[in-house]
């Protein structure tokens, strides 16, 4: 049950960024691009998902557990660090450089595949460091 | 029309993969944390299809969807070697993305992602306006 509702969430999340044109960067870079000709997709599709999401979380407030697992494991992480500055700083710069998040990024694979594998190489090379980094401050 | 309305139902499958998430597992869908789940710790199977199904349901794009706009000319790989190792290391030590500091994180108010997004939203914005 695990596998087949991660699965679904996948799909379903994918089929929403393909839905919405969030896989395409240009539509990405349409909306940051606010000085510019602005498309206001992303704002749509925040807004809403946003919206369902909140329904979501009023639910969970209400249950003690999820419906297949012992305990809620929601981030409770409360302190804004210079990590959270920094690190959400540089996700900014490498966005608006391409277009491209994670998620669009990793649908790139198939839908763009001459930008998808360099975008993604780079993905797990920099998330990879991050992991290095950690492991060696941590010993 | 279709710039209002595909985004919404495209927000709302977003929204409602995180809802069945949440409430089935009791987790946060966050790409870059599942992602960095699926290359560097133990119990790959999950991560993988969530990924897996991710990847697939994105690939409707311009099957399932009309594309209103045309996908960039092949860029630079160096752009998008440094944009991805920028994303990639910059989600990694914030704590997440556009999904788990957007989305997630807004939707249950936490006062990390709001920070966390009026961050990166900002700063893409800028780079945008330098680039373009």
């Amino acid at each position: 049950m695990y596998a087949v509702i991660t699965l679904i969430s996948g799909l379903l999340f994918g089929l929403g960024l393909a839905f919405s044109e969030m896989t395409n960067p240009s539509v990405v870079i349409g909306f940051l691009d606010i000085f510019g000709d602005w498309n206001p997709s992303l704002l749509v599709v925040m807004a809403s998902a946003i919206s369902v999401g909140m329904i979501g979380y009023s639910v969970q407030r209400k249950r003690t557990t999820p419906l297949f697992s012992g305990k809620w494991q929601i981030p409770t992480l409360q302190q804004i660090d210079s990590k959270l500055i920094i690190g959400s700083s540089l996700f900014g710069i490498g966005w608006g450089l391409s277009g491209y998040c994670p998620g669009p990024g990793l649908t790139a694979l198939v839908n763009n595949p001459s930008e998808g594998v360099y975008f993604v190489a780079a993905l797990i090379a920099g998330s990879g460091l991050h992991y290095f980094q950690a492991y060696i401050t941590n010993k | 029309m279709d710039t209002i309305f595909n985004p919404l139902i495209g927000g709302l499958l977003i929204g409602l993969a995180t809802t069945i998430y949440l409430l089935s597992l009791g987790k946060v869908i966050g790409i870059s944390g599942i992602l960095s789940q699926l290359l560097f710790k133990k119990g790959r199977l999950l991560p993988f299809l969530f990924i897996a199904g991710l990847i697939i349901g994105g690939s409707a794009y311009g099957v399932l969807t009309e594309q209103t706009v045309a996908f960039p000319e092949s860029r630079s790989p160096w752009l998008l070697i440094i944009s991805g190792l920028l994303v990639g290391y910059g989600t990694r030590l914030g704590g997440g993305c556009t999904s788990g500091h957007g989305v997630c994180g807004i939707s249950r108010l936490s006062p990390r992602s709001l920070v966390a997004t009026a961050v990166f939203m900002v700063v893409a914005i800028i780079t945008v306006s330098i680039t373009n």
